[in-house]
């Protein structure tokens, strides 16, 4: 059983710059991986495939295979795509991207609804979500009035309401106050799902990712558990990461 | 932003007016103002009719007339030509405190006036007793094109989020010493619009990722609104607005 498989993805945008060199990954169920690489390494691009938002039906220049647990993304396959998509949760890096509804319980019913939750039902999945976050009192609060880590937890509440089997998450830990960062992280840990996360905060991959990936230049260059990673420095120096200023990986 | 949690056009309460579903209001508000747009100008009495209508609504809606009359400043354009226009209109002319005024300009004049403020203080009673989500609710309801509520949706949701991006240009614009007198400060506005409207197609893209990413696929799902549409009860009690008004329209057209 496979959570997410990337066979040979290659990807160049429409300008003929090439994005992803042939990525292949393979993630199981239940794992936790963080995708490390510095900025323009084609993360976001690649995130952007898990569930089939790139490439853009029809382009050329792309090609190999991701699949999410069972199924394959293809552009052309309109409901196959719905699938993906409610499989797979996507939480972008700034939550005012994520949350356009007026309100907060809006917001979290967005995804369900598009799945074709009403009523009752779909009132359950908003509360649980929000509860699953920590949230279930800003319910009818608009985006606006919060703060940002209680956006970014608002906007995990949006795609854990569509139960996905994939949590996707983009620098969940930017910008946030350590307070909130340490939040995030324990709601993150009490989570059932498989997670990958793209950040360059490499002591949070330590605390919430046994495995890490290394991304850079459209290639995955080294894939192992997070703790050894960050403890070869030649490595780290290599693709542009580095461990925050006196910190070092504790001793198991 | 520094309204807070404040909704600049809406009156907090629980009134019977503000339980009213929002496609109620909106449909009994129109109706309401074309039917006084559509009554001649010379029906005095019937005016007087429906400024009680108004006020009555006002009282039921517990919408305090000062917050009216404030609210209702957004017509002053057109007052001021109604004001205008006794004094530059052709044709013959009549005295007024002393003034020579044309006839035909006067009630031109108080066509504009009287109508005009009578449509102001109906919509501002309906968008004082909805919240601006639920006016978009009942927009929704009523068949407006999606493409216009999700606008304005929109616009709800992100004229903050760009306010807020603007305030901040402008304070690391002055930090960096940029003169904030009027004249000087043209150059780096229009510069900085000009960012900030690079920043909002930008935002907008990124938007319309994450909405799809969440199974977006170009009609906003009904179930997020669902609940409270309006019962026949509640259309008949939004028509007997509208009615009364006919009703007084007819009474001073053909009895009086």
């Amino acid at each position: 059983m496979t959570a997410l498989l990337l066979d040979d993805v290659r990807y160049a945008y429409p300008d003929g710059h090439q994005a992803l060199h042939g990525v292949s990954l393979h993630i199981e169920p239940g794992e936790r991986v963080a995708l490390l690489g510095p900025n323009g390494a084609g993360k976001t691009t690649l995130v952007l495939h898990l569930n089939g938002i790139l490439p853009a039906s029809g382009l050329t220049g792309s090609s190999g295979t991701v699949a999410v647990g069972d199924r394959t993304v293809d552009p052309k396959d309109r409901p196959g795509l719905a699938e993906i998509r409610r499989r797979v949760g996507l939480v972008f890096q700034d939550p005012d991207d994520q949350l356009f509804l007026p309100t907060v319980a809006e917001d979290v019913a967005f995804g369900p609804a598009n799945l074709g939750l009403r009523g009752a039902e779909l009132a359950a999945r908003v509360d649980e979500a929000l509860a699953a976050v920590g949230m279930s009192d800003v319910k009818e609060r608009a985006p606006h009035h919060l703060s940002l880590g209680q956006r970014r937890r608002v906007a995990v509440a949006t795609v854990l309401a569509m139960r996905p089997d994939l949590l996707v998450m983009d620098e969940p830990s930017s910008n946030l106050d350590p307070q909130a960062r340490r939040e995030l992280a324990e709601i993150v840990l009490g989570l059932d799902v498989t997670l990958l996360m793209v950040t360059h905060d490499l002591p949070y991959a330590l605390q919430l990712c046994p495995r890490s990936v290394i991304l850079d230049d459209g290639r995955i260059v080294a894939d192992g558990p997070t703790r050894d990673l960050l403890s070869d420095a030649d490595l780290l120096a290599r693709h542009r990461l580095e461990l925050p200023y006196g910190f070092a990986v504790p001793v198991p | 932003m520094g309204a807070g949690h404040t909704h600049p056009m809406y009156v907090h309460g629980h009134s019977p007016v503000h339980h009213l579903a929002p496609e109620v209001k909106i449909a009994a508000s129109v109706l309401f103002t074309i039917v006084v747009v559509a009554t001649p100008r010379e029906l005095l009495p019937a005016f007087g009719a429906y400024a009680l209508i108004v006020a009555g609504l006002a009282v039921l809606a517990r919408v305090p007339a000062g917050w009216l009359a404030r609210r209702s400043l957004i017509e002053l354009p057109f007052v001021a030509t109604a004001v205008l226009l006794p004094f530059f209109a052709a044709g013959p002319r009549t005295d007024v405190l002393g003034m020579s005024v044309a006839v035909e300009g006067l009630w031109a004049g108080w066509n504009i006036l009287v109508k005009g403020t009578l449509g102001v203080l109906i919509a501002l009673l309906m968008a004082g007793t909805t919240p601006a989500r639920d006016v978009l609710v009942g927009l929704d309801r009523l068949r407006t094109p999606q493409a216009i509520t999700q606008i304005a949706l929109f616009m709800l949701r992100y004229l903050d989020v760009l306010a807020d991006e603007a305030r901040r240009m402008r304070i690391a614009r002055l930090s960096r010493l940029d003169d904030p007198r009027f004249l000087w400060q043209v150059r780096g506005f229009a510069a900085g619009l000009g960012t900030l409207f690079l920043r909002a197609f930008e935002r907008g893209e990124r938007v319309f990722l994450a909405m799809r990413s969440r199974g977006y696929t170009g009609r906003l799902p009904a179930a997020l609104h669902e609940g409270s549409t309006a019962t026949a009860r509640q259309w008949a009690v939004g028509a007997a607005v509208p009615a009364l008004a006919v009703l007084v329209l007819l009474t001073d057209r053909f009895l009086v």
